[in-house]
């Protein structure tokens, strides 16, 4: 499968398949759009028919205008690709990664929901203000120690195992999450395992004590911010109705600065009120954050911030906008790490960690503060989806299994995407809240990844051009 | 080649071979918690 595009004024083509991507000009590009017109994909690298090259090279003269040379040379830089096995290679993963996927699965990564309670009032809460559904509560120490009992008892031969605080707002419920990160830390040696502590806060409660202990024992945190002052305070406020960003902002560049300026993510969350969001990036790079992220709302359609399919131009323009100043910055010497823009072309994951999906409901676990498991935390409070308890563990098979055979090549609208590879397939609650299966897809989720995978590859050219000249 | 530069070759391919290990990070435990996106994630197999 071949996609190919242009963005920035560079012609970018990429051989699905193979993962390769390449830099072309005008002729090999439309050389190649021309060729997948007929060529199927390749079994075996070998010389291009004589009978398609002909037709093709004509075309490129006639209806392109291309001079002979120019065609001659981009004809053999095509052929040098296929040689290579970097341009119309075939999908050979199908086979592989449904053989992956069925093999047995280990529970390697928990969100532990510390605290089903929160200081904020955040309009697009998908937890309904902490609360998911349900009644506000605090998972007690006993339960988290079940949590990460039954995490160590069913991770397998996997050191690494992550747990991340969320809720609610966790610093709720911080003497938990100091306790549970001792019990976790007293367990590693026994038992050959690594905690990866994580934490997702919206500030408020933040304090130099949080601030260090996180420093010392948290690998990532994550610091929930809108944007802009106007942006953040119209989406969260505080319960009275007050704006969050003056409490907050102080809080976080302290902390960012205190963590070296690196893992961690300040994270916003874009709705149609700001669908200009390009702008709130920028302005965490202004407020001197490094490491961001800002991503689309997931709510109901119904819902007045929600995003609506014709909101999709101006979303996908940002993105482009977005890109082009993520590259000035970046040559400027004042740069920052955009989540979405970041891609790790030669040393990224492997296929089978591309295809099969994010691990909800398998290797992901969400846990309540009652000790319900659910696939994720998206699904917390949606009873068609408990899965087991930290007791009894999964009870729950047939929805554990339906999750365990999502993949890819599960999913029809995947099938023919060239994101499939980067964005593993989406998320199945999007997936779920909008098509009704968890094999289903988001379009307005797919239409923007894609464009985020676009904007991460032309940046990639952009910053390899510069490094060359 | 005079007119293709290679950002990536063919890296999938090359990674069924020693791929699968299972040591990555979980993608959603990452900065999104909304959207899975695993391009970006980072590869803990030394053996690739």
């Amino acid at each position: 499968m071949i996609h190919q595009y242009k963005n920035n004024g560079y012609d970018i083509v990429m051989d699905v398949n193979s993962g390769a991507v390449h830099v072309v000009d005008d002729t090999v590009y439309d050389a190649v759009a021309l060729l997948a017109e007929k060529l199927p994909e390749m079994d075996e690298p070998g010389p291009l028919p004589g009978e398609l090259a002909a037709e093709v090279r004509q075309r490129l003269a006639r209806e392109y205008g291309y001079g002979a040379q120019d065609i001659d040379d981009a004809m053999s830089d095509i052929q040098e690709l296929i040689d290579a096995e970097e341009l119309f290679t075939k999908d050979e993963y199908r086979d592989y990664v449904v053989d992956f996927k069925k093999r047995k699965t280990v529970v390697k990564a928990l969100c532990l929901h510390i605290a089903h309670d929160c200081n904020l009032a955040c309009r697009y809460c998908f937890a309904e203000e902490g609360e998911y559904h349900g009644r506000r509560a605090l998972m007690s120490f006993e339960v988290g120690k079940k949590a990460l009992d039954f995490l160590i008892a069913n991770s397998g031969s996997r050191r690494h195992l992550e747990v991340d605080f969320f809720g609610g707002e966790p610093l709720m419920n911080w003497e938990v999450v100091k306790q549970l990160v001792e019990y976790g830390r007293s367990q590693e040696e026994i038992y050959n395992k690594k905690f990866r502590f994580t934490l997702t806060t919206n500030g408020v409660l933040l304090n130099d004590e949080i601030m260090d202990f996180c420093n010392r024992e948290m690998s990532n945190v994550v610091l929930s911010l809108d944007g802009r002052k106007e942006v953040n305070d119209r989406m969260r406020p505080f319960r009275k109705g007050a704006g969050s960003y003056d409490l907050i902002v102080p809080k976080f560049q302290k902390f960012a600065e205190s963590r070296g300026q690196m893992n961690y993510y300040v994270r916003g969350t874009f709705t149609r009120y700001n669908l200009d969001f390009a702008s709130d990036v920028l302005h965490f790079a202004d407020l001197g954050f490094k490491q961001m992220s800002v991503e689309p709302v997931v709510a109901s359609p119904d819902e007045p911030y929600a995003l609506q399919p014709e909101d999709l131009p101006q979303i996908l323009s940002e993105y482009d906008r977005l890109a082009v100043e993520y590259i000035k910055r970046k040559k400027e010497g004042r740069g920052f790490n955009f989540f979405h823009f970041m891609i790790d072309l030669n040393q990224g994951p492997c296929v089978a960690k591309r295809l099969s999906g994010c691990g909800s409901g398998t290797e992901y676990l969400a846990v309540t503060p009652w000790g319900d498991l659910y696939p994720c935390h998206q699904f917390v409070g949606q009873e068609q989806f408990l899965l087991g308890n930290v007791d009894e563990g999964i009870t729950n098979t047939a929805v554990r299994d339906e999750f365990k055979l999502c993949n890819v090549y599960a999913k029809d609208k995947c099938r023919d995407c060239f994101a499939r590879f980067y964005c593993s397939g989406g998320c199945a609650a999007n997936a779920w809240n909008y098509d009704g299966s968890i094999t289903g897809a988001y379009d307005i989720g797919c239409e923007m990844q894609k464009k985020r995978i676009e904007c991460a590859i032309m940046i990639k050219a952009a910053l390899a051009d510069e490094e060359e000249h | 080649m005079k007119k293709v530069k290679t950002l990536s070759s063919n890296t999938l391919k090359q990674s069924v071979k020693n791929g699968g290990c299972g040591e990555c990070q979980t993608s959603c435990q990452s900065a999104c918690k909304t959207s899975c996106t695993v391009g970006n994630q980072s590869c803990e197999n030394p053996n690739r």
